[in-house]
């Protein structure tokens, strides 16, 4: 049982300065019951977050490198070693290449970003520490989405140059705005099928169900080289396909279908699993 | 709002699946009181802790956190909590784990300040996966209190400390309770509820069997344990009324009792020379284990 004896003890508590100055309470003093989060402060909660979970993706190398690195690397290969003198001489064949790329480049970070640490985390039981902390509703999935988002950017920040002085790909800055800006939103229904496998699969088992959509959508959606014709046809049930006609557009390079029903592809895919996802984190955890 | 109480749980069941979690438990944390949470493994502590939080929504009966629902985020946001079984991103930095947990809050202390509150600042710049488990457990409990928290839930907080650093840990709870916060604490130290508690729950099967004080709890056990020196014999006084035990430790014996005052006034009459005569109540750890055996 505790009495006032047990504080009269030589406590290290009290001769911190810090706590005496610049503030008008005393150290331990808990919240005063009048404290609101202000506006200001609720940004900040939503800002550190994202930018914790950036920083900590950029520092697991085996994830960063990879996508950061990649995208651009494999279109110097293909478009400026091997086939340089080819796609030189064909514009439409360096256009393609770019957005085979680019759209590469965007999917990757979203689907393994969210379904593998999204799985882990809830395994390791931070999400429950972060619905029991205060911390604001969405935080923890804006986050993720963000650093998506970011490397998102970095990939064409990368791939813009590469194409503009080695790839002799002449494009204008408008283009190069749109394709960017369509790269960062178009990586969020990669992030939502991510989401939606890191919200059920087990940490490890995640990798594997990512796996499993990733390799096919970039081999039969028609990304790296032109589909035969009974696969031309299934093709656009891959979101890749239509963030690739987006991509195309954006290049005005010739594509397939309607602008219009691209996007709205890529956001009802977006939107249907990410709701589903949201509802599972909410009843299950 | 209702500030009698700044976390409770009325009339709550709980059921996961076939196993009753709990079973109409009542429980009240108050302002300004270390309020530990005692029970065997699978008796409903931490149910009934996640039920407060707002982890769980109680089947029926209703928790509330500083008189509201504890799924708002303002009443939450007066609370720190520690729990258990949680890996952190083990390539962030102490104190931007601290960074990032403050930001949550509308008051809180900066990083470095809560990294000297619970002194760990020379662990300040170590990725947290380089730290060994105390240390962990120590960023953790300065997790939970970066934000001010006028309520803070710690579930077995010291596991894995030594001794110097639970000794700090238990000053830094001393300190909190002082200034007016509230903890709720679930250990299985019986030895650490003792020496901080000013209340004591013990749950078995999900129901509430004793809650007060430490030594209303321990009251509650009856026997009591009386050693003295003396030539009287172990097997002779193990035969008089109400003794349940004696055991002899070199020169002295030791007699667990339900009458206590009975036995002293015989064991003086038979030995006018009896020394070191000393009358013991059951301690918190004893009084736990007949409290649950009884109830199981």
């Amino acid at each position: 049982m505790m009495n006032a004896t047990s504080f009269e003890n030589p406590n290290p508590f009290e001769s911190r300065k810090p706590f005496d100055t610049a503030k008008s309470f005393n150290s331990f003093d808990p919240l005063p019951r009048s404290a609101v989060m202000s506006n200001a402060r609720l940004l900040r909660a939503y800002l550190s977050e994202a930018r914790f979970e950036s920083l900590r993706m950029f520092r697991v190398l085996g994830f960063s490198l990879p996508f950061l690195v990649l995208p651009a690397a494999l279109y110097l290969l293909f478009g400026v070693v091997l086939f340089g003198e080819a796609v030189r001489n064909d514009l439409a064949a360096g256009k393609f290449l770019f957005a085979a790329f680019a759209a590469f480049g965007v999917m990757g970070p979203g689907m393994f970003g969210f379904g593998a640490t999204v799985a882990t985390e809830r395994e390791q039981g931070l999400l429950t520490l972060k619905r029991a902390l205060p911390a604001p509703p969405g935080t923890y999935l804006l986050a993720k989405l963000l650093m998506t988002m970011l490397f998102a950017f970095i990939v064409l920040a990368t791939m813009i140059p590469s194409a503009l002085l080695l790839g002799h790909l002449p494009l204008t800055f408008a283009q190069c705005a749109r394709v960017t800006g369509i790269s960062i939103f178009g990586s969020l229904p990669f992030c939502a099928i991510g989401l939606f496998i890191g919200t059920r699969a087990s940490g490890k088992a995640s990798i594997a169900f990512v796996n499993l959509i990733y390799v096919p959508m970039m081999h039969i959606s028609g990304l790296f080289y032109p589909l035969p014709k009974f696969l031309r046809s299934i093709s656009p049930v891959w979101p890749s396909y239509h963030l690739q006609q987006l991509v195309f557009a954006a290049l005005g390079a010739p594509f397939y279908g309607r602008t219009a029903v691209h996007v709205a592809v890529l956001a009802g895919v977006t939107l249907v699993l990410t709701a589903l996802s949201i509802r599972r984190l909410a009843r299950v955890g | 709002m209702n500030n009698e109480f700044w976390a409770e749980l009325s009339g709550v069941k709980k059921r996961f699946g076939k196993t009753v979690a709990l079973d109409g438990l009542d429980l009240q944390v108050r302002p300004g009181e270390l309020f530990s949470v005692l029970g065997p493994n699978g008796a409903g502590k931490s149910t009934a802790v996640s039920l407060m939080l707002g982890l769980l929504r109680p089947d029926s009966g209703a928790a509330r956190l500083f008189g509201r629902s504890p799924l708002l985020a303002e009443p939450r946001r007066q609370v720190g909590v520690m729990m258990q079984e949680v890996t952190l991103a083990p390539e962030l930095r102490v104190r931007e784990h601290i960074a990032l947990v403050s930001s949550y809050y509308p008051l809180p202390f900066t990083p470095v300040e809560a990294m000297e509150l619970t002194n760990i600042s020379p662990l300040a710049a170590r990725p947290y996966g380089k730290l060994s488990a105390g240390q962990k457990r120590q960023v953790q409990f300065a997790m939970a209190v970066c934000g001010r928290p006028r309520l803070l839930f710690l579930d077995e907080p010291s596991v894995g400390l030594d001794v110097r650093a639970r000794e700090t840990m238990w000053a830094t709870l001393r300190q909190l309770v002082h200034n007016g916060s509230s903890i709720v604490l679930t250990t299985h130290y019986l030895e650490e509820a003792e020496s901080l508690s000013n209340r004591v729950a013990v749950l078995n099967k999900g129901r509430l069997i004793a809650c007060g004080t430490v030594n209303e709890i321990r009251a509650l056990v009856v026997r009591k344990h009386i050693t003295c020196s003396t030539a009287l014999l172990a097997d002779q006084i193990a035969a008089w009324p109400d003794v349940e035990s004696v055991t002899r430790e070199r020169e002295r014996l030791q007699i667990s009792t339900s009458n206590s005052e009975a036995v002293v006034r015989r064991l003086l009459a038979a030995d006018p020379n009896l020394q070191e005569l000393e009358v013991r109540r059951a301690g918190l750890a004893e009084a736990f284990t007949e409290l649950t055996q009884e109830a199981a």
